[in-house]
């Protein structure tokens, strides 16, 4: 039985561009590793945190909503917790009102995307 | 004098309060997920303190409240709000 996750984290604002991105390969790779099936995935860029954490005022955020077992976020988060460049992290099994609610945000955004051009 | 004693007045008019009937909003707009992504949102549930505020005053059910409750402390965790301020608002 595999259920709905949704999974954010924070990392530090000292990384560059290049970096952020290997680390979000990594979890992404994780993820798909134990079996899991990334659904969607959303990058917020850096923003300001509403209080300080570890001493950073700002962080760069990532979500990821993806499929998959219950054996995989103790692992997920294992991951998490060793990585220096993770400050702060959530991850929470999405009900089903959820995840309509994503999907409807979603094709939201793409319509909008496609009336721009 | 007879007119006066008809007539009752007063120094300052009474106020004669209507009161509005509070309602859930998420109720009554069918908002069936609350989303801690939306910290705007969320703050219309807060005091300036960056408190959760009760039922009675914002209305909203039991059901609703709860996942009201949750959204906040999830938007807390992830630093979208704060857990202790002053002058949120």
């Amino acid at each position: 039985m595999s259920n709905h996750y949704e999974t954010v984290f924070i990392a530090t604002p000292v990384l560059s561009e290049h970096q952020m991105k290997e680390a979000v390969q990594k979890f992404k790779k994780v993820i798909t590793d134990h079996k899991g099936d990334i659904v969607h995935e959303e990058n917020w860029g850096l923003k300001k945190l509403a209080y300080p954490i570890q001493k950073k005022s700002t962080g760069f955020y990532y979500l990821i909503e993806f499929k998959g077992a219950g054996s995989l976020i103790e692992k997920l988060e294992v991951q998490y917790r060793r990585d220096e460049r993770i400050i702060r992290f959530l991850t929470f099994r999405m009900e089903k009102f959820a995840v309509e609610y994503a999907e409807k945000k979603r094709k939201q955004k793409e319509s909008e995307r496609s009336k721009e051009e | 004098m007879a007119q006066n004693e008809s007539e009752i007045r007063y120094l300052t008019p009474p106020t004669v309060e209507v009161k509005k009937k509070k309602y859930c909003r998420f109720k009554k707009n069918r908002i069936r997920y609350i989303d801690y992504k939306d910290p705007e949102f969320l703050k219309k549930f807060l005091n300036d303190q960056g408190k959760i505020l009760p039922r009675r005053i914002t209305g909203t059910s039991l059901k609703y409240q709860r996942k009201v409750a949750k959204a906040v402390k999830r938007a807390r965790h992830i630093a979208l709000l704060p857990y202790v301020t002053d002058l949120l608002k």
